[in-house]
């Protein structure tokens, strides 16, 4: 099992840097329909290591975009280490932006909820009295 | 008039349809979330969604000890909240017991079943303050931790009728010594590292038997082994609301009342015309067990709607006393942003290739045809 090395590369204290550029490239792979003509706007995106996790939050926030036909997600066999993501949008965008746009979403949601839940706590404590 | 009482009646059906969870006698409805364009209304957004949810966002904290806590987040959907959740039970890392070198084990608890337990047993130790170890390094004081057990059980000939007969019978978790290696010793005098709880048993032993051991610990997550989880529990909720089409008055309000779990419905004296009667009120939905007791009740029937609010999360993170509850929530939301951030800088690398290789080939066309 190389489990060890995708909880590296997930991790904040992973150290992601530390990773040859090649190692994560290998995470990624997208490719339109086989056989078909190249279609910027219809596209798998397959990813190493990740599940339902991010699969679904992933699939959810791609879903916003207007110009989002089409996403859905599947984890074509348990045993295998593999997340695929469909996404098929309009003429306006291409599936990589759209994806790139997800994933910038969820990362910006993510400090959102961050700062959100900082300051909940930080309040918490000075009614409460913790130090 | 009708007409207008009709369409704001279908507007109130289609907002809980839209707002809730609508949980009825023998099934549960409404239950997909409708949260994107195009669902509701045909408009074109004229402003980013993301952005919209952002600014919703409400989180409460509820109940807070050091290693418990219970807060609400409102305004995200089920995929954010699961996320979550599937972080800090799988994918936030703590350090535990990994590798054990049984020296000697005369105890009858086999050498495997004693390892297995001593990776259960929590280690408080910071696991930013660890690497993880590739199955090729070698153990460093950067990445394994080393403790030291050994024990052996005599007969006390000195005991009376009511002390224990044996010395050592007990192996607890405080047998586990902690050995510093390298700098360790320097970078945790201010928390020495130990196993969070003293009082674990491991095993039991009688006179004659011993145990020596050392046992290395490693970082590592939930996701690989259950041991590594820094969660006890990490479970969410919804927020479930009880809805009161009309008033319930009289004895039927006690009966009401007495449906849900303590402290959900209160009955209140009320006067009107002159007149005392008892009025049902519902007071703190967050207490009920959602049981849809109330709903075998014909009486009620018509009267209440049992609901939960689609967007509002009531998360309970219980930690194994390593990390603070707080950190494990804090952990979650920078694992889940960092996968984005590594998926970003996986797509610019792909593109980059895919040009290259697509410039080098029109290079060779071109070539071709200058010849």
């Amino acid at each position: 099992m190389d489990c060890s090395d995708n909880t590296d590369n997930n991790s904040n204290n992973g150290n992601p840097e530390e990773n040859s550029d090649f190692e994560i490239s290998d995470i990624l792979n997208f490719y339109t329909e086989k056989g078909s003509v190249t279609d910027p706007q219809s596209m798998t995106f397959s990813i190493s290591g990740e599940e339902h996790t991010l699969g679904n939050a992933l699939r959810y926030i791609i879903i916003q975009h207007p110009e989002v036909e089409y996403c859905g997600y599947s984890i074509p066999h348990p045993s295998e280490d593999k997340l695929n993501i469909r996404i098929q949008t309009t003429e306006n965008t291409t599936a990589i932006d759209a994806m790139r746009k997800g994933l910038e979403d969820l990362k910006s949601l993510c400090a959102k909820i961050s700062e959100t839940f900082y300051k909940a706590n930080r309040d918490f404590d000075e009614k409460n009295n913790i130090s | 008039m009708k007409k207008s009482k009709q369409a704001s009646k279908a507007r109130d059906h289609l907002e809980i349809l839209q707002t809730r969870v609508v949980v009825e006698r023998d099934h549960v409805s409404s239950i997909s979330s409708s949260d994107f364009p195009f669902h509701t209304s045909n408009r074109y957004p004229d402003h980013d969604l993301v952005e919209r949810l952002r600014n919703k966002i409400i989180i409460a904290i509820e109940k807070k000890s050091q290693y418990d806590m219970e807060f609400d987040i409102i305004g995200v959907d089920a995929s954010i909240a699961n996320a979550l959740r599937r972080i800090m039970i799988a994918e936030v890392p703590t350090m535990a017991i990994e590798k054990v070198f049984i020296y000697d084990n005369t105890s009858i608890v086999q050498d495997e079943v004693l390892a297995h337990r001593l990776g259960l047993i929590p280690i408080k130790a910071d696991p930013d303050e660890f690497d993880f170890k590739q199955s090729t390094e070698h153990p460093t004081d950067q990445n394994t931790i080393v403790f030291k057990l050994k024990q052996e059980c005599k007969r006390n000939p000195k005991a009376s009728a009511d002390e224990a007969e044996y010395i050592n019978h007990n192996v607890y978790s405080a047998a586990l010594i902690w050995e510093p290696k390298g700098d360790q010793a320097e970078r945790f005098k201010d928390s020495p590292i130990r196993p969070v709880h003293d009082d674990i048993l491991i095993a039991q032993m009688r006179p004659g038997q011993k145990i020596e051991l050392e046992a290395h610990c490693e970082k590592g997550c939930g996701k690989e082994h259950a041991k590594w989880s820094p969660a006890a529990t990490a479970s969410y909720r919804l927020m479930p609301d009880i809805i009161l089409k009309e008033e319930i008055t009289g004895d039927l309000a006690d009966k009401f009342a007495s449906c849900f779990a303590p402290g959900v419905v209160e009955v209140e004296n009320k006067t009107v015309d002159g007149e005392s009667k008892k009025v049902a009120k519902v007071v703190n939905p967050r207490l009920d067990t959602v049981s849809r007791e109330v709903l075998r009740h014909k009486e009620f029937e018509d009267k209440v709607q049992l609901t939960r609010i689609r967007d509002h999360f009531i998360f309970r993170v219980e930690s194994t006393g390593i990390l603070e509850s707080e950190k494990i929530v804090f952990d979650s939301l920078q694992i889940l942003s960092s996968k984005c951030t590594m998926l970003l800088k996986a797509l610019d690398i792909k593109l980059k290739e895919k040009e290259e290789t697509e410039t080098s080939q029109n290079n060779e066309n071109a070539m071709e045809l200058d010849t």
